[in-house]
């Protein structure tokens, strides 16, 4: 009895116990709404299944909280421009590939325009990066300005059109290529993942990060460039919204300024959240963050299947990530004990007085 | 005499700029458009009819963003407020009164669950009201997918009800005296904006909110309930964003899912351009009113010239934005260093 009590105790201690949790539930309420939702099957030698369109729709958010949780993890700050940055990416891609609205042909090499698009990215992370590392901006106030400018200037780039790119390679990124089961955006969001996770363990990256965002301050004093390393958290973070803007505009072949990632970068900071990160910078963990990604996609897709509309769609996220988020609080836990503490008391008063 | 007391400092040079920014741009609107009669005063009194609702929520944000809270769901409360009246009083025969009623109670409800969750709970402001926001909008969905216009009567008085200034009229090409007008939603604005800003400069709830923004920790050795100060911040800011939701109506006279989107990062940008800082213990509702009417300019402006397309508005925010938070910066860094010299 007290084994299974201490390796339960264990299990709750883990760090990762709740976001696992937390996806666990939403999966097993799909089992008994919907008993078709773990049938995967195969047509033309790809696979189809709603579990395979989770990890394939969930690959853009994959790739965002990524970059999102070394920002938060820096800088103890979130960045809310990454959807606008997606959207600019794709555009400057789509622009840089075709230019007006009837082109069915390349205008440069397609990897230039990729490498554009990436650049893009990096780029608008760096001005961030910038302002935050350097001037010393508030995170939130300082990605405001591409928040608010990167949908206008992708707007600037298409002329208010939505441009379509008709060559059957463009879509490859965003889809399937030929041949191959699964799509394409889960292998990019799974190297994404693994090289990044790689670099932090392999090298003292990732325990920089840790420290400079514990305290930027101490950091410094200790000889780590705390600006250096929000500076590259930012440019990073912007790399990635650069990659996720590509497979958006190749899932679709084309590139609607207004619409491309709307919304994306709150769904990548409650990807974060929910896995278990301090917003308030410090520790992270990434796999924290994907698992987190996968609840918020397997709970938007499962709230499809059971004939919810996209536009009520919401207020049932809402109602999951304040239940999710209230159970991470510490405060609702000491809540907690201390109404069991009361019990206790009682309890072991009773026995003193027999 | 007042004048000696009147310092230079960083807080009310920055709310100098932003006023020097504005009247700057209206001069030169009025030169540059000068045929097209951009120096009426009506011109003028349309900046705050238009923005009437805009006003109203940033004067809320501001109180939240001088927490060092901030709040982003307003914009979804906003519309779910305009859908609610237009479903009310529509389709269920509710009058414009009780309806409006109505709309305020939810919003001081969603304020101060939000409130209790950020307070008590102390989970991250900005996850609180993402989660508000997702259930607002959702909520407005739930209402209504149609547009409802509202045809009741009492409220379209209220919404048309002109009041005419009894100075500055043109005389039009027909020769007939035009009088300016404003409607009632500048007059919530205004009053609004005046109440908040005499309490946060004379009450001790006011001056209680820039303590805790300043530091937290500190006024809570001072003896401040920081937690209860916090939720009734924001149980404050749900009924000034349904209040806003009503003005914005009175604008609109209509419900739709879509409407009122990014309202809050325009509040947000009011804030900051009128000199907010999102760290919590600076601010002030009258920078935020020449935010909001900067906003204002550069639409009018962007309409006049009649060419360029709506999304400018957004660049040249974009870039007045970047402005305002490096100079805001640099005032930060030089305060901290003329402390460093002192200490």
């Amino acid at each position: 009895m007290s084994n299974i009590k201490s390796v339960w105790k264990k299990m709750t201690g883990y760090r990762l116990f709740l976001p696992i949790f937390c996806l666990i539930i939403v999966l097993i309420i799909n089992l008994i709404k919907t008993p078709a939702f773990f049938q995967i099957t195969i047509k033309n030698g790809i696979l189809y299944g709603y579990i395979i369109d989770i990890i394939n729709r969930s690959s853009e958010l994959i790739i965002l909280a990524v970059g999102m949780t070394m920002v938060v993890a820096a800088s103890g700050g979130t960045d809310i421009s990454v959807g606008a940055v997606s959207a600019l990416s794709g555009a400057v891609c789509v622009y840089a590939l075709v230019g007006s609205i009837n082109a069915s042909a390349y205008r440069i090499p397609y990897f230039a325009a990729l490498l554009l698009a990436a650049l893009t990215g990096i780029l608008c992370g760096a001005w961030n990066g910038f302002l935050v590392a350097k001037l010393k901006i508030q995170p939130m106030v300082a990605t405001l300005i591409f928040f608010t400018a990167g949908r206008g200037i992708a707007q600037v780039l298409t002329q208010g059109f939505i441009l379509y790119v008709r060559v059957d390679q463009f879509k490859y990124l965003g889809n399937s290529i030929p041949g191959v089961p699964l799509p394409t955006p889960v292998f990019l969001a799974l190297s994404v993942v693994v090289v990044t996770a790689f670099v932090l363990k392999k090298t003292a990256l990732g325990l920089y990060i840790q420290t400079v965002g514990i305290n930027a301050r101490a950091a410094r004093l200790v000889g780590l460039n705390s600006s250096f390393i929000q500076f590259l958290s930012y440019s990073f973070c912007g790399l990635c919204a650069g990659i996720a803007g590509m497979i958006i505009t190749s899932r679709v072949y084309s590139i609607d300024a207004n619409n491309a990632g709307l919304n994306l970068e709150l769904d990548a900071i409650l990807a974060v959240a929910i896995g278990g990160n301090s917003l308030g910078g410090g520790k992270f963990s990434l796999t924290g963050s994907v698992i987190g990604a996968i609840t918020i996609q397997a709970l938007t897709t499962s709230l499809y299947a059971m004939k919810v509309t996209a536009d009520q769609l919401p207020v049932y996220k809402a109602v999951v990530v304040i239940i999710i988020v209230a159970l991470q609080s510490p405060e609702l836990r000491r809540m907690y004990k201390n109404i069991r503490n009361k019990g206790a008391g009682k309890v072991t008063g009773k026995r003193a007085a027999e | 005499m007042k004048l000696k007391h009147f310092k230079l400092d960083s807080n009310t040079f920055l709310l100098f700029i932003t006023v020097a920014l504005f009247i700057l741009m209206y001069g030169v609107g009025i030169l540059v458009f000068q045929d097209k009669n951009f120096g009426n005063l009506q011109v003028f009194l349309n900046l705050f009819i238009s923005n009437a609702g805009l006003i109203v929520a940033s004067v809320g944000m501001t109180m939240v963003l001088i927490t060092g809270g901030i709040d982003i769901s307003i914009g979804s409360v906003v519309a779910m407020t305009c859908m609610l009246l237009a479903w009310m009083m529509e389709k269920k025969d509710i009058g414009a009164i009780p309806a409006i009623l109505i709309v305020f109670l939810i919003g001081v409800i969603l304020g101060s669950v939000q409130g209790w969750l950020i307070a008590y709970l102390n989970i991250q402001p900005f996850i609180v009201t993402l989660a508000g926001m997702f259930f607002a909008r959702g909520m407005t969905a739930v209402i209504s997918t149609d547009m409802i216009t509202i045809k009741n009567e009492t409220f379209l008085a209220m919404a048309h009800a002109k009041m005419y200034l009894p100075f500055g009229g043109t005389v039009n090409r027909k020769g007939i005296l035009v009088q300016p007008y404003i409607y009632p939603s500048v007059i919530i604005g205004l009053f609004v904006l005046l109440l908040i800003y005499l309490v946060l400069k004379y009450t001790k709830f006011g001056r209680s909110i820039y303590a805790v923004g300043g530091n937290g920790q500190s006024a809570l050795l001072m003896g401040l309930n920081v937690k209860r100060i916090k939720l009734k911040v924001y149980i404050v800011n749900g009924f000034l964003a349904s209040l806003a939701g009503f003005v914005f109506c009175l604008n609109t006279s209509g419900g739709f899912v879509e409407q009122a989107k990014g309202f809050e990062m325009e509040a947000i940008a009011s804030s900051v351009i009128g000199g907010t800082l999102l760290t919590g213990g600076v601010g002030n509702v009258i920078g935020s009113l020449f935010g909001v009417l900067i906003k204002g300019t550069i639409e009018t402006f962007i309409t006049f010239q009649g060419t360029l397309s709506s999304w400018w508005t957004k660049i040249v925010i974009a870039a007045l934005l970047c402005f305002f938070i490096v100079l805001q910066s640099i005032f930060v860094a030089a305060k901290g260093k003329l402390r460093g010299k002192k200490g």
